[in-house]
């Protein structure tokens, strides 16, 4: 199986390179996965760098460009790709080296939009009640792992990574927007406004196709849009 | 002076807590909000540590669905430590827990709710009414991604409480003394591949178990058990590392877990036969008697030829009857992973599943407080300054066997505990002590051991081997010669370890150097795992000899201490003592 890898080492090498690598047929199991490969490669070439964790989409921390897009390279099975596989670094982000990019930008909006629950009245001694209605509201957003598929996959990110909060932030905005018990609607829409933070959003949709939690930010921020007109009127 | 030494740059903290899984998050929050400055340092992204991937839930006797109480929580937590939990820290954890839950809840944790609105529970492998009696459901949820949202909200509500993070920065080793304090540690900026030493008036290890000692294993590549090692290299002892949890559903021969949740639930195992086989080994709490029980019966009908597939070597696990909805509504991960991994849609077809390596029982022992015990003459005293917490530690409320849904609990009472001890200690100890210059250059040496060139073994193939031979001879059945095999085999591995070389020196985010520092730690750790598993001659929990199949309170009613140096034993004894109620008495253990 064959494998072209962008590589890049700042200390030793003066621009970025794709570098080819080939794994024989015996070492291709039924089932793997494009963070099994990566990994059989990187004990050929220690020098290989990337971020990985858990192994089963819940850490968030490979996300990688894979053939042109974005995903997660332990739930992207090696057999549904053409080869020879291209692994880039997610688009949009600087490189630290190889596969490796600096999030920075990227946690900087998440956190902006105040993920976690704001609530002013005074705590019960029991847990806030919320119906099974209400809290299937929140389906759809709180699974997501913040690996950065869909930010770094959203020209609109790419134009304004420094202004546009990005899918990613806009979605865990509307996480807590849509939790019933949290009381900072208005002050969460009023830190939205404006023509940036998130109507830099043109619905182009590359978000929800990169998503490997099979979630739907342009749903969510079309959501917030609702409540911001809602709230108008 | 050594140059290394002179130019290392320096920062300062009240508290340092190195792991940013929900035992560090739990801990650092507590002092945050106290307004301790505390730096959390972490070689991940937050939000990327392993408690992200627990999924069945969290224990607390909240009795939103059955009859509960903390009281018989606490019982079947020491009979599900087969009597080797202390039971002051079980009874301290167990009367936390509905109050912790519940502030979980207030912090934003969107658990899944029952039709009144309150928090949902479900029933878990070793719960019980009434001491022994029906079947309790004491397990919080959201869905099956419990972990994932309260690691997600804890990292929240530092962010909230403006938490110093320190991501991506690896802890090579702890700053000692010769008072014997702790004073903080040397970490290495990722990144940049620069050392940097943070000093800090108390230090927390939450850095997680070492699951990646195992071949098969449901444990995430971080898994490397650092603070562990940290502590054997600063002269502490590990306690009860002979009790390493298998879990009984992991997917067969690739790890991934599915959660006891699933068994909660209402699924239930199957040999070849379709036979409903726990029947026979837990006449009464069947497929939800403790995970070592049911890691042995799935391990004895694969030996005894009743094993499913080709190769009969794994059994399944029947979900189909719960219906399409109930899976999609209570276990989406489970059902999303089986989608991935396996291409089963769990509603039509069982799931095939194996014993798989999963959770540290022993640990670094530390008091309720959280605060690192070792043995001295009379008793024990504090190493004062240090601090552990979660799955590193060993307080001991596991014992010989944690029960589902108790690691979630562990990491936020005892991270909450440990937090509110150090606040404490930042009280008596205002100042920061003098730095001891030797130590430092120590951590620098061990840092600086993998600068060196040339030819040699790669850590993968070292990494390989280890692994293998741990899950060969020190598995879910053990023998005296079996252990013994693979004492030497481990400790020649050791030998190997020395003539290993890196061929990637850059300074920039060199994942091979990590990775080189992650075997040395998990070698430390085999090395105490294997030796304490031998030297204990009895079955208790998730250790089981062969040789001596029952187990022997008379003279094995004891904690395993293991040193580093000289790879010494001692013992300590079990607290039998509650705080407040009776003693649960050590009797046989049958579900």
């Amino acid at each position: 199986m064959k494998f072209l890898i962008y590589r890049y080492d700042p200390e030793s090498d003066k621009k970025p390179f794709m570098q080819a690598f080939e794994l024989a047929d015996d070492e291709i199991q039924p089932g793997m996965m494009l963070r099994d490969a990566l990994l059989k490669i990187k004990s050929q070439d220690e020098t290989l760098a990337f971020r990985h964790s858990c192994g089963e989409g819940v850490c968030g921390s490979d996300a990688i460009n894979i053939n042109g897009a974005n995903g997660l390279g332990c739930l992207t099975a090696v057999s549904s790709l053409k080869q020879p596989i291209e692994v880039r670094p997610v688009p949009g982000m600087p490189v630290i080296r190889d596969l490796v990019v600096d999030m920075s930008q990227f946690f900087k909006h998440y956190r902006g939009v105040k993920p976690w629950l704001i609530v002013h009245d005074s705590e019960p001694e029991v847990e806030y009640l919320q119906s099974p209605e209400d809290r299937d509201k929140l389906d759809g957003l709180y699974e997501c792992i913040l690996c950065g598929c869909c930010s770094t996959s959203c020209p609109s990110f790419w134009w304004n990574p420094d202004k546009f909060r990005g899918p990613a932030a806009l979605l865990q905005s509307y996480r807590f927007l849509a939790d019933s018990r949290d009381q900072a609607t208005e002050e969460r829409l009023e830190d939205l406004d404006g023509p940036y933070r998130m109507f830099r959003c043109h619905t182009i949709m590359n978000c929800v196709n990169v998503c490997p939690k099979s979630l739907n930010p342009t749903a969510a921020i079309n959501n917030i849009k609702k409540l911001m007109v809602k709230d108008m009127v | 002076m050594s140059s290394a030494l002179r130019d290392l740059p320096r920062r300062q903290f009240d508290s340092l807590v190195i792991g940013a899984g929900g035992g560090g998050l739990r801990a650092a929050l507590q002092l945050a909000q106290a307004d301790a400055k505390v730096a959390v340092v972490s070689k991940v992204f937050p939000t990327r540590s392993h408690t992200v991937a627990a999924q069945g839930g969290i224990n607390a006797a909240l009795a939103n669905v059955l009859p509960d109480n903390w009281h018989w929580h606490m019982y079947d937590t020491i009979k599900g430590s087969d009597y080797l939990g202390d039971q002051d820290a079980i009874e301290y954890m167990c009367r936390a827990a509905s109050k912790l839950v519940i502030e979980l809840e207030h912090a934003g944790v969107p658990f899944s709710r029952l039709d009144n609105g309150k928090i949902y529970q479900r029933p878990f492998g070793g719960q019980s009414q009434n001491f022994g009696g029906e079947q309790a459901a004491r397990t919080c949820a959201a869905a099956d991604r419990t972990g994932h949202v309260i690691l997600h909200t804890l990292y929240q509500q530092n962010i909230r409480a403006k938490t110093h993070f320190f991501d991506e920065y690896f802890a090579i080793d702890l700053i000692r003394d010769d008072n014997g304090f702790i004073l903080g540690a040397l970490v290495l900026e990722i990144e940049t591949g620069e050392p940097l030493l943070i000093e800090a008036k108390t230090t927390l290890l939450a850095t997680g178990g070492a699951g990646q000692l195992f071949r098969t294993n449901t444990n995430a590549h971080i898994n490397t058990g650092d603070g562990l090692a940290m502590a054997l290299r600063a002269g502490i002892p590990l306690q009860d590392m002979e009790f390493f949890q298998f879990h009984p559903t992991g997917i067969a021969g690739r790890g991934m877990l599915i959660t006891e949740g699933a068994r909660g639930e209402g699924g239930y195992l199957i040999n070849k036969d379709g036979e409903r086989f726990m029947e026979r080994y837990a006449p009464h709490a069947k497929d939800l008697a403790s995970r070592d029980v049911v890691s042995r019966a799935i391990f004895t009908e694969v030996k005894e030829g009743r094993g499913c597939g080709p190769n009969a070597d794994h059994v399944m696990l029947k979900l189909d009857h719960l219906g399409k909805e109930v899976l999609e509504k209570r276990l989406p991960g489970i059902c999303e992973t089986s989608r991935t991994f396996l291409h089963i849609e769990p509603s039509e077809e069982p799931i095939p599943v194996y014993p798989t390596a999963h959770y540290t029982m022993g640990g670094i022992p530390t008091n309720r407080h959280g605060q690192v015990v070792v043995p001295v003459e009379q008793g024990e005293e504090c190493i004062p300054g240090l601090y552990a917490a979660g799955e590193c530690a060993c307080v001991s409320v596991h014992g010989a066997n944690r029960l589902g849904g108790n690691s979630l609990l562990d990491i936020v009472v005892f991270g909450r505990a440990a937090g509110n001890d150090i606040i404490k200690f930042l009280k008596e100890n205002r100042y920061h002590r003098k730095i001891d210059e030797a130590s430092v250059q120590a951590a620098l040496d061990h840092l600086h051991r993998w600068d060196q060139k040339g030819e040699g073994e790669s850590v993968a193939e070292i990494r390989a081997d280890l692994k293998a031979v741990m899950e060969e001879y020190c598995g879910v059945f053990r023998t005296e010669e079996i252990l013994q095999q693979g004492v030497e085999k481990v400790l020649e591995i050791e030998q190997r370890m020395k003539n290993v070389r890196l061929q990637d020196h850059s300074k920039i985010f060199n994942t091979a150097r990590i990775e080189a520092l992650e075997v040395e730690n998990l070698l430390d750790i085999a090395v105490a795992t294997v030796t304490s598993a031998l030297a204990r001659q009895e079955s208790r929990g998730a250790h089981s000899r062969i040789d001596y199949p029952d187990r022997n309170d008379q003279q094995w009613l004891k904690h395993s201490l293991f040193f580093k140096e000289g790879r010494r034993l001692d013992y300590k004894p079990v607290t039998l003592q509650p705080l407040s109620v009776d003693t649960f008495p050590p009797k046989a253990r049958v579900y």
